[in-house]
């Protein structure tokens, strides 16, 4: 009896948690490296050396960044509705890593191969909105609740954009498992990729994508010259490491995304190109290197726009998500329809 | 198994919409409303409808329940005032309350037509079944009228709500977006070649 119970549910969630763990711990490293990259990145563009004390060249800063707000004081704002208080990060993070459950690392190389991945996607990052919504309105603050109201505005207003950019590849690759969509370009290297039918497509999405995180130049939810910090500004020690690391999992989440939607994913750029051979040598195949090479470009583009733009004004950032991003979006889908029955090769043969 | 976790799902969304009218404070109340819609969603999950249940929390949770909160924080709600009522109104919200239970109760249990009775439980599918693929093909053919004319139908809430929202205030002086946009460096700047000065002439 003992046996069978242990081989119906004890062994699968062994599984399952070790396959849980395997995707978090260098998940979670990315994310600590990432700042510390980041910081090294736009020290470097702006002229600056950037951290260079703690360790070899400043290799030990996000350790030590991490041991500081575990030992820090959590400090409850008077007034502050204390469970709401804690929830708020706990929310955040929790959707933030949650989404990471349908990401495919490779052909097989997946947590839940699901068929509704990308709504799913979507659904955690809409859900992911209540951390900073609660966060706010449970601080009792000034600061905190403004920020609040422009985030939930910003957010909801981007994530149409973003969804109507997403169903130009679902319409592209008939499918919404993320792992479908990454095989419909697989064939004809960097030019089955989807981002060339979908370039519009794919440039709204990554600014979508942008906005949605709250990242520069769309960070008026943490303006710091205007509400100090915005909805985190009452938090300290762990519960503001855990906001940070929510934020930072959801930039790799979103650059991700874009590798596999829109750039091949773990495919090869080189696959089936016979020029000069390339197509056969053994940079054609596809493996995880590929995929975390093209989710880099992409994280280093956020790191660019932040040391790059200026912050955009709030009624800029609302003209452009409902008056260009919305209308371009809805255009392409036309377009995408046509070349869809046009079976404009190599995106779009019926297989 | 598959009954457990059925049965402690129902019981976080029984209690959490209770929580939804009970709790005093409307903010609670909208985030019990939330932890409701998600235990719907789980329950819409076991009945292998997993489109439904992701397109729930996208819609529900992730937007209608945002802007809720939105203008739920935004009002200066006082509690005792909305409490005042409490006592006078009470019997004919118990006379209303009964009758929406009846008829639920009628739905559920009752009747020729309805009852759990009357009704097969849904069938098991295989692991390869896709329910979106199925309610595609169901609502583009055999369905395609109703779910043209909800759209158009949502598309008119749409204009309506607009219009009647939207007021048009010429005498504001506010910021035209496109214009700035557009705006180029020679229209904002201007270069002026100066003749330099005699200095030495006039130090003599």
């Amino acid at each position: 009896m003992l046996d069978l119970i242990l081989s119906i549910y004890a062994i699968p969630v062994i599984n399952i948690l070790v396959k849980i763990v395997a995707i978090l711990v260098p998940l979670l490293l990315t994310v600590a490296y990432f700042t510390y990259i980041e910081r090294k990145v736009i020290g470097y563009m702006q002229a600056r050396i950037g951290p260079n004390r703690v360790g070899p060249r400043g290799w030990l800063q996000p350790i030590a960044d991490a041991m500081k707000l575990m030992f820090k004081e959590i400090i409850f704002p008077s007034g502050a509705n204390k469970v709401l208080f804690i929830i708020a990060p706990t929310l955040a993070i929790a959707t933030a890593l949650a989404a990471w459950a349908v990401i495919p690392f490779g052909a097989e190389m997946v947590l839940a191969d699901i068929n509704v991945a990308l709504l799913y996607i979507l659904a955690m990052t809409s859900v992911g909105v209540y951390g900073v919504i609660l966060a706010g309105w449970a601080s009792n603050s000034k600061y905190a609740m403004m920020s609040t109201l422009r985030t939930a505005a910003q957010v909801v207003s981007y994530e149409i954009a973003m969804g109507f950019a997403l169903v130009g590849v679902v319409m592209a690759a008939r499918s919404l498992n993320i792992g479908e969509i990454v095989m419909g370009q697989s064939g004809s290297g960097i030019w089955g990729w989807y981002m060339w039918p979908l370039l519009p497509l794919f440039v709204i999405y990554f600014v979508s994508g942008v906005a949605e995180t709250n990242r520069a130049p769309f960070d008026v939810a943490e303006g710091e010259s205007e509400i100090v910090a915005g909805f985190h500004v009452e938090y300290s020690g762990i519960l503001f490491a855990i906001f940070f690391l929510a934020e930072y999992a959801n930039m790799i989440l979103i650059s991700i995304l874009a590798a596999l939607l829109f750039m091949g994913g773990w495919l090869s750029p080189f696959e089936g190109i016979s020029f000069l051979g390339l197509g056969s040598s053994f940079l054609a195949a596809s493996s995880i290197i590929w995929l975390l090479a093209k989710t880099a470009i992409f994280m280093f583009l956020f790191l660019w726009f932040r040391a790059t733009f200026p912050r955009y004004r709030y009624d800029q950032i609302m003209r452009l998500g409902w008056k260009v991003f919305i209308p371009v979006t809805i255009v392409w889908i036309y377009v995408v329809g046509i070349m869809y029955y046009a079976e404009l090769a190599p995106w779009f043969v019926k297989g | 198994m598959e009954t457990i976790v059925f049965y402690v799902f129902s019981a976080f969304m029984v209690l959490s919409a209770l929580m939804v009218i009970t709790v005093n404070n409307p903010v609670r109340a909208a985030f019990f409303l939330v932890l409701t819609f998600f235990a719907s969603a789980a329950i819409w999950l076991l009945l292998e409808a997993e489109f439904l249940a992701v397109i729930l929390i996208i819609v529900y949770v992730g937007a209608v329940m945002v802007l809720f909160l939105f203008v739920v924080m935004m009002l200066d709600i006082n509690i005792a005032e909305l409490k005042a009522g409490f006592v006078k109104n009470l019997p004919l919200a118990v006379l209303v309350a009964l009758a929406m239970f009846g008829t639920i109760l009628f739905v559920v249990v009752g009747g020729d037509q309805f009852g759990i009775d009357n009704f097969a439980p849904p069938a098991r599918h295989a692991a390869d079944y896709s329910n979106i693929s199925e309610l595609g093909q169901l609502l583009y053919t055999e369905y395609v009228y109703s779910f043209e004319i909800a759209a158009v139908i949502l598309l008119v809430g749409i204009i309506a709500a607009i219009s009647l929202t939207l007021r048009r205030r010429p005498n504001t002086r506010h910021q035209k977006v496109e214009e700035q946009v557009a705006v180029k460096s020679e229209d904002r700047l201007r270069v002026v070649k100066l003749e330099p000065h005699a200095r030495k002439e006039e130090r003599k």
